[in-house]
């Protein structure tokens, strides 16, 4: 029969509660508990600096995830949509950390279908690719970094990021091009608190109607389109807002 | 909690020997106990997580925060110690054992009417109870509020002495629910609108008054701001059980639910139904507000992309589960108190034996803004034939203020 | 040392389905119950905001509901000879936590089991010979039938507000409902839900094609409902955010929305949160608990005795209790023997998508349900002849999509480009007018000698346990039913007018990057031998007999279709058990 140590109970009890949102241990009998304002809404993300990347690192993804959704006549590409704030708001927090993922050695490389087993963190691992990036590009480019560089460049550079043309120092390039264009489109359809998704501007170029709750009368309302338009969670939408 | 107020009075003093109810008149101590929990005493008088009956509850009143009494049978700190005639001098006139003026967070305005009997079989009842030695610190008013002398000039002006005396043109069913609604269940305690020495206005019973930053709702058939559109059947029902096809008790009300009507019987419960559907309202005539206001334009759309998942796009809700927002007093009360406070607070219904379910609503707090609260608080208060005054901003700001600083209830 | 708590009745580990059923069960007969849970408490009207809950980055992606790796994970190999490696991120499967377990966050499908599911190997030997079935493949009998099982299905259903049309009430066949289905004693609570489009649509190209729709059993509720409990719950609003999200607006069936509201008033009841088992404590015998042993969150370590144990956690943790525990003979895949472990099971899921022309149709993916749809049942279990095909088993399949959430639906033609002006383009053109459903055929998945859990020797948990390890691959048999049955579903798709159908059977190796679903089987399960089986046909331990243990952990091996209400009832079997006959005379319910 296993044992466990005490020292692996502290521990362990320390892993929890860097993983929740601060609860303790409880003892439920006689109803159930209840208290006020609960419910713990998401931190906005906030405008104003970079909160984990450096000034370079933001310019270099801006660029990058202008060029994976790049902008059009009527919809905005990825700069302006804020998926770079979405980018960086997350790497700064328990995503970028991976707070919540399994991270105990040793790490060992397995088969593909055993999944990622990367020791390093989705934060280190945008800093060093962007780095091994930014290296590759003033190399090859006469000393311009990669937001400077015109956007069939960068295409050409994206490209050799996804089909392992284009080999980082100290990186793997298709690697960062799977964890960029999965976090860039995160950040393009989550709600608009997160900071990606400006303006639900994903939402209406596709027809999602964002965080509603009830479809009732439209349900079997079959090949109609649904009129009303997106809302995300803090509103935005203008009908929210009295207009004398 | 039901009583705004309670006794801080009580004085307790070395003295007359103690009375010794006949332990063994069952009889009269299970009517003392059904009549305990019909008062519902045990709210005011345990603070929270402590000891029934012990004592030691904050009260909110106008003039400060008292704390309630020991009435357990301690015979230090409780009234372990006093005999009949002085407790039933509490109850009948307000005065404590040393013939000092109680303060009227005890409600003996409505409990003088209850006939000497039934204050004696609660007296009975308590004397059951297990003794809690706890001492309750009875002076936290502030001056001049402390000076008790005053408390007689307040009698004189708010206090009409004298039992309940039947109304022999009206049913015994009808008589039976106006001793209680009157006597001892005061429920006007909250329910009915003060003035500002705290005093009942007269003429205006059970029309509903704010406290606690809730605001007890009318309660007399008034058809759009009272119980005009409850069935007696929908009165007992949610007193029974916290809730019906129309409403859900949360707040004080639950508590009250919790630890009084639904322990009340049921042939009680149908007498207050009947007294109450027969207390007539103004039934003041109302306009809704224009829809096309603005505010009330905002209202409609946040009410459709944030409420209508429960209350359903027709303000019917769910029977038992979720409010019905059409027609009643929980949305058109002039005194916007209760819904910008369940809006942002949140706020969950009660959960009884009858009625487990005990939905809660979540807060919008994070969600909705003071302008946003304010405009679906006015649609709501004015959709489906409602009519009542719009909620301002500014409104929904001191509130959103001075909600943050209340403890949980 | 622990801190020694006074002995209660009845311990329970883990306050999801299983557990809330049994401790309502239980504190109704008068035991003093404590139930607990290693996650947080959550409720509706404090965890399930209206407001907050339609976050498909939150909730979806980022899994706040979901145990996180990092509190517990789990190692995986699909072969012997591999290194089995920890479980980083989770991917094929999701691991519940918290009160309400995996219930606060399914999609509720309600289905029964077939008849047949329950002798599935005398079943198939019968029909097909021993020859038919693989020489590895370790199906068996679960020791019950349909039949024994049909009155605790009922209830589970009526405890849960089902809605569906009946397919056979009392060996009646019923229009509108799953001919297929075995017999049940009277119709679903409530009527079925309503239909999207493309669920309706689906309906109507399967009829076409002559075969049997009808509407999934569902947990979402089609009008307000209140159950034998007393507790009520309100009609669904298709709002699209069910499996993976809390039910803000009491529609889902859940622990929270159909047994704890009256199981919290009873004074015989206890929850302890954010509380870990770490071991369940035997006798020096070996052959009875006297409790368990749980930690807090402050690192304190605390002994509950009690006279009965009930193991209730997820299936995976289950077994790893029991391994980590000493209860029963850990299985040896090489040697054959042993029984915990053994029979490991999931589930083989696959999908076509159907891409419509954007001008014609228009799906509006987004109003949806967790378990709406409309499904077919003419190639699950053994309703269609296996002869020759070469395979057994099989599946429901339907268009049951839950969602249009843009993060995880937007799916786009084979050949767009992965960014880019294409790719943009193709978002736009496909998304109001796609039909995808990420489990639309809903295979069974049989036991395999070698598939099987055991203890890591090289990862430890957060306590410095042994990680459970699971050896897991597709075999020939479930990937040729996958074949077949996806290509079935294909038709199906074309013809509801599909201008594109990709069809993706499952393919081989078994992978952990993918979600499948989370249906778990196996590993400790019921049956009448116990060198074959864990527990007897009432959940009992064979090897001590005061302690039960709950969920799809008891699956022999897991058939076409959601295990939960299975689960369910299983639970009201056992409990009923236990009741009119354990308690009177506590001891084996089965002589082994």
């Amino acid at each position: 029969m296993q044992q466990v140590t005490r020292r692996a109970l502290l521990a362990g009890a320390a892993t929890l509660l860097a993983s929740g949102p601060g609860v303790r241990a409880a003892i439920i009998r006689g109803g159930r508990p209840w208290q006020p304002y609960a419910g713990g809404p998401p931190e906005p993300a906030g405008s104003g600096p970079w909160h984990w990347f450096t000034p370079e690192e933001g310019a270099a993804v801006e660029a990058l995830v202008d060029r994976l959704i790049p902008p059009e006549p009527d919809t905005p590409g990825g700069r302006d949509a804020g998926c770079a704030v979405f980018i960086d708001r997350q790497l700064a927090g328990p995503y970028g950390s991976a707070a919540a993922l399994y991270m105990r050695p040793p790490f060992r490389d397995g088969t593909k279908a055993q999944g990622n087993q990367s020791p390093l963190t989705p934060a280190a691992r945008y800093r060093a690719a962007l780095a091994a990036l930014d290296a590759h590009c003033r190399a090859a480019f006469a000393g311009q970094p990669f937001a400077r560089l015109p956007e069939a460049a960068q295409d050409r550079i994206i490209h050799g990021l996804e089909d392992s043309s284009l080999q980082l120092d100290g990186a793997s390039g298709r690697g960062f091009f799977e964890l960029l264009i999965k976090d860039t489109q995160h950040g393009f359809f989550a709600d608009p608190v997160y900071g990606g998704n400006r303006d639900m501007c994903a939402w209406k170029m596709i027809g999602f109607p964002g965080a509603r709750y009830d479809y009732r009368d439209w349900i079997d309302r079959h090949n109609q389109p649904f009129p009303l338009p997106p809302v995300a969670i803090g509103g935005g939408r203008p009908g929210w807002t009295p207009h004398a | 909690m039901r009583l705004p107020l309670a006794v801080l009075a009580l004085c307790v003093s070395a003295g007359l020997a103690r009375a010794a109810p006949d332990a063994q008149d069952f009889e009269t101590i299970a009517r003392g106990r059904a009549l305990t929990v019909a008062a519902d005493c045990q709210a005011c008088h345990t603070a929270p997580g402590g000891q029934p009956f012990a004592g030691g509850r904050p009260i909110e009143t106008p003039f400060g925060t008292i704390l309630s009494s020991n009435i357990t049978p301690d015979p230090d700190t409780g009234i372990g110690g006093w005999s009949d005639h002085d407790f039933v001098a509490v109850l009948q006139k307000g005065r404590g054992r040393d013939g000092q003026h109680i303060y009227p967070a005890m409600p003996y305005t409505y409990t003088a009417r209850a006939t000497h009997e039934d204050d004696l079989a609660i007296r009975a009842y308590l004397a059951t109870l297990p003794p809690v030695r706890r001492a309750v610190n009875d002076d936290t008013l502030p001056f001049p509020f402390n000076i008790r002398a005053a408390l007689g000039i307040w009698d004189r002006l708010f206090f009409t002495k004298g039992t309940f005396r039947p109304v022999p043109v009206k049913s015994a069913e009808w008589n039976r629910g106006a001793y209680l609604v009157t006597g001892l269940e005061h429920c006007g305690m909250c329910h009915t609108p003060k003035n500002l020495l705290g005093g009942d206005r007269s003429g205006r019973a059970l029309q509903g008054y704010a406290l606690q930053g809730w605001f007890a709702p009318n309660i007399t058939d008034d058809r759009r701001r009272g119980l005009g559109s409850w069935s007696v059947d929908d009165i007992v029902s949610y007193l029974r059980t916290g809730h019906n096809r129309f409403a859900a008790a949360a707040g004080p009300m639950a508590e009250e639910v919790w630890v009084s009507s639904q322990g009340d019987d049921m042939a009680d419960l149908h007498a207050i139904a009947v007294y109450l559907k027969d207390q007539p309202g103004q039934d003041v005539s109302a306009a809704p507000l224009d829809p096309h206001r603005p505010d009330m334009a905002a209202g409609a759309a946040i009410y459709a992309d944030r409420c209508s998942a429960c209350h359903t796009p027709d303000g019917a809700g769910v029977a038992g589960l979720f409010p019905r927002l059409a027609g009643g007093p929980s949305t058109q009360s002039i005194d916007p108190a209760s819904i910008v406070r369940v809006i942002l607070r949140g706020a969950r219904s009660v959960s009884t034996q009858a009625a487990p379910t005990g939905p809660g609503m979540p807060s919008f707090a994070a969600t909705l803004d003071d302008r946003e609260v304010a405009a679906v608080a006015t649609y709501v208060r004015n959709a489906w034939g409602n009519a009542a005054p719009a909620v301002t901003p500014a409104r929904v700001a001191a509130d959103r203020a001075s909600l943050a600083d209340r403890p949980t209830d | 040392m622990p801190n020694r708590l006074p002995s209660r009745d009845v311990a329970i580990i883990g306050l999801g389905w299983t557990g809330s059923i049994l401790a309502e069960q239980l504190t109704a007969e008068g035991l003093d119950v404590v139930a607990i849970e290693r996650g947080p408490w959550r409720d509706t009207p404090t965890d399930f905001n209206v407001n907050t809950m339609p976050d498909e980055l939150r909730y979806r992606i980022q899994h706040e509901l979901f145990l996180r790796p990092a509190q517990q994970s789990l190692t995986f190999r699909n072969t012997l000879g591999q290194e089995a490696l920890p479980v980083r991120t989770w991917g094929a499967f999701m691991l519940p936590n918290g009160v309400g377990g995996g219930g606060t966050h399914w999609n509720a499908e309600m289905w029964r089991f077939l008849p047949s599911d329950f002798v599935l190997r005398t079943h198939l030997t019968q029909r097909y010979g021993a020859a038919f079935l693989p020489a590895d493949m370790t199906i068996q009998d679960w020791g019950i039938t349909y039949d024994e099982l049909e009155p605790f299905y009922d209830r589970f259903e009526y405890l849960c507000g089902t809605s569906g049309t009946a397919g056979n009430v009392a060996g009646r066949i019923l229009p509108g409902g799953n001919p297929f289905e075995g017999a049940r004693s009277r119709p679903y609570p409530l009527p079925a839900m309503k239909q999207g489009y493309g669920h309706a649509l689906f309906a109507d190209a399967a009829r076409n094609l002559g075969y049997h729709p009808f509407p999934q059993p569902s947990g979402n509720l089609s009008a307000p409902y209140t159950n034998p409990l007393g507790v009520q719950m309100g009609p669904c609003s298709y709002c699209g955010f069910c499996e993976w999200f809390g039910c803000a607006n009491y529609s889902k069936a859940s622990p929270q929305t159909t047994i704890l509201p009256t199981l919290a008033l009873r004074k015989n009841f206890e929850a302890r949160t954010l509380c870990e088992v770490t071991r369940i404590n035997l006798d020096r015998t070996g052959r009875r608990a006297t409790g368990v042993t749980y930690v807090d969150t402050s690192g304190q370590e605390w002994e509950q005795p009690a006279d009965l144990v009930l193991l209730c956690g997820f299936q995976l943790f289950n077994v790893q209790l029991l391994l980590l525990s000493g209860i029963g003979t850990p299985y040896d895949p090489v040697a054959n023997t042993g029984v915990i472990g053994r029979n490991f099971t999931h589930q083989t899921t696959s999908a076509a998508i159907g891409f419509f022309d954007k001008a014609k149709y228009n799906f509006n993916p987004f109003m949806s349900a967790g378990a709406i749809g409309m499904c077919i049942d003419e190639f699950n279990g053994d309703n269609f002849d296996h002869g020759p095909l070469g395979f057994v088993g099989g599946g429901y399949m339907g268009q049951v999509q839950t969602n249009g959430r843009p993060i995880e639906t937007t799916p786009v033609p084979p050949g767009t480009p992965l960014w880019g002006h294409g790719w943009k383009q193709a978002i736009r053109d496909n998304y109001l007018s796609t039909i995808f459903s990420g489990a639309g055929v809903h295979g069974s998945f049989y036991s395999y000698r070698d598939i099987y859990i055991d203890l890591d020797p090289t990862w430890k948990d957060r306590f410095g346990r042994p990680l459970p390890r699971i050896t897991i691959d597709l075999k020939p048999n479930e990937l040729r039913m996958s074949a077949y049955l996806t290509d079935k579903y294909a038709e199906i798709i074309r013809a509801m007018g599909a201008r594109q159908v990709v069809s993706q059977p499952r393919k081989g190796p078994y992978s952990m990057s993918a979600y499948q679903t989370s249906h778990l089987c196996g590993g400790a399960i019921m049956g009448t031998d116990p060198r074959t089986s864990a527990l007897n046909k009432y959940l009992q331990s064979w090897d001590v007999p005061n302690l039960f243990v709950m969920g799809a952990t008891a699956f022999p091996q897991n058939a076409g279709y959601n295990p939960t209400t299975t689960i369910g009832a299983l639970t009201y079997w056992a409990a009923h058990a236990i009741r009119s006959t354990y308690l009177k005379d506590p001891g084996p319910l089965v002589r082994a």
